[in-house]
């Protein structure tokens, strides 16, 4: 059950352009790889979706990319500083799968860590935009790493059980290549449990709330 | 003192938990057919606020009768149902297929569709023709004189109102100076909206003296306070509910000391008005 709780800040440090914020748990549960946690920005309205992206002993830890006011406000709590969280929220990962191959592409890594303890260390590909943003990579040991020009699908070996998260482009370029892959998606939102109807996407043909149909859900095969 | 939730604002058939700390549940806006919304974004944040384009999202009249409507009344709450439509025989319609509900309220100001051509008061008139139900008029600020249009509605038999609904704005992505939103506008909630809205419904008391259930920015026991010495008898949580879904709770402990009777017959005791901060304190 999802819960809301004023968590601490424990620390936080920069990996490549990217920052890993680590919040003492609490009493909250980490969930499922690929769920979710509302967190809340300072100084801003609404709070901010974030998947986890480590649960080390007695704390949750997101990696965020600082794209706008919210994110950037999160990636300058101090240690000692307080934020309400809540979750975990959505549906993640489906684990039950007999050849796992992890997909990231840019942040989209940033559920994978977690993703790749749960599964035992999997094989992993991550893609990113140049070579800074690649240091991220250092946060699962042992992925081959691709930098644009060159695309993950181009490092998917076949006969895999995919499990991927990243940009939308990406996602689709997964899906058309191993049907069947379990997606994570992202979508602006504000609530995080369905209330506001805001990060409906079209898939399928239909138009689904990604925060309590998804964020996970399964390429068409 | 009730307090509800702005409609559109919560699922309670997702979260069940936070409608229950309601006094009754207000439904995602029903239209006769099914719709599936408006294109992606849908929501972005402003200062001091956020603007939404969900498009009144919802399964139509006849899925929702069938299968969403048993499943709200197994939670045992008041259930308020919002009713949209395209001219006022889509609104007359589904209030018909109403019985045993709280109330009807009529989203006479949803900003993210295309309006009917009726009056707010001829759509009144064409729903109160079909229904005995409670029938709240929900009206939006943007109209330049809602004060009028709120006795229009009174006229036509409208029980009580809902104020405000959100104002259309606009917000621009920095990097690419287009907008935002899919639909290009959205409606504007939260903080900036309360001052709004605390303004129509002071204009409307005072041109009606019908039941008012407050909304626009509320997030506080002090802002439940405002709307009360301006007249509402009941306040809806929106906005706040994404951010805090506890929010019902938290302001009810915060009013726990504060009588909001007091509140009004102190604001009202003269022809100015107080606004309760005094009381507060």
């Amino acid at each position: 059950m999802p819960r809301r709780e004023r968590l601490r800040v424990a620390g936080r440090e920069p990996v490549g352009p990217y920052t890993l914020l680590r919040l003492d748990r609490g009493g909250m549960d980490p969930g499922v790889p690929g769920q979710f946690f509302m967190l809340e920005a300072p100084g801003r309205l609404l709070p901010r979706a974030l998947s986890l992206c480590l649960a080390p002993e007695r704390e949750l830890a997101f990696l965020i990319d600082p794209i706008g006011p919210g994110t950037e406000a999160l990636c300058a709590l101090d240690a000692g500083e307080h934020i309400h969280v809540f979750g975990p929220l959505g549906n993640g990962y489906r684990l039950d799968v007999e050849r796992p191959l992890l997909v990231g592409g840019g942040i989209g890594m940033a559920p994978l860590p977690y993703l790749s303890e749960a599964l035992r260390f999997p094989p992993a590909v991550l893609g990113f935009r140049d070579e800074r943003y690649a240091e991220a990579a250092a946060l699962l040991p042992g992925a081959e790493v691709v930098v644009e020009p060159t695309f993950v699908t181009a490092a998917i070996a076949p006969g895999h059980d995919v499990l991927a998260c990243g940009p939308e482009p990406m996602l689709h370029a997964v899906a058309a290549l191993c049907p069947g892959a379990q997606l994570a998606w992202e979508a602006p939102m504000a609530c995080g449990y369905g209330a506001c109807y805001g990060c409906a996407v079209e898939i399928d043909g239909h138009m689904k709330r990604l925060c309590v149909e998804g964020p996970v859900l399964l390429a068409a095969a | 003192m009730r307090l509800l939730n702005a409609s559109g604002c919560l699922d309670a058939l997702v979260a069940p938990e936070v409608a229950r700390q309601l006094d009754a549940f207000v439904t995602k806006t029903i239209t006769p057919l099914p719709r599936e919304g408006n294109a992606a974004p849908r929501i972005a944040e402003v200062a001091h606020g956020m603007l939404n384009s969900i498009g009144l999202a919802n399964p139509g009249r006849e899925r929702f009768l069938a299968d969403n409507l048993p499943r709200l009344r197994e939670l045992e709450l008041p259930l308020w149902i919002s009713v949209g439509g395209f001219c006022a025989q889509d609104y007359a319609d589904t209030c018909a297929a109403l019985d045993d509900v709280a109330a009807i309220e009529l989203n006479l100001s949803c900003p993210n569709v295309d309006e009917a051509p009726e009056s707010a008061a001829e759509i009144v008139a064409a729903c109160r023709a079909v229904t005995p139900l409670p029938l709240y008029a929900k009206l939006s600020a943007a109209h330049p004189d809602i004060a009028a249009v709120a006795s229009a509605v009174a006229g036509a038999g409208a029980d009580g109102l809902s104020l405000v609904n959100t104002l259309r704005g606009l917000a621009l992505d920095p990097r690419t100076h287009r907008p935002v939103l899919g639909r290009v506008t959205g409606g504007l909630s939260g903080p900036s909206l309360k001052p709004v809205a605390l303004a129509a419904v002071f204009a409307c008391y005072a041109a009606t003296k019908l039941p008012i259930v407050g909304m626009g920015g509320i997030a506080s026991g002090a802002d439940v306070v405002d709307f009360v010495a301006c007249g509402a008898k009941g306040v809806a949580l929106g906005t706040i509910l994404f951010s805090d879904p506890d929010a019902a709770a938290r302001i009810r402990g915060e009013l726990a000391q504060v009588h909001l009777d007091d509140v009004f017959a102190l604001a009202h005791a003269a022809d100015t008005i107080e606004v309760g901060s005094r009381v507060l304190a």
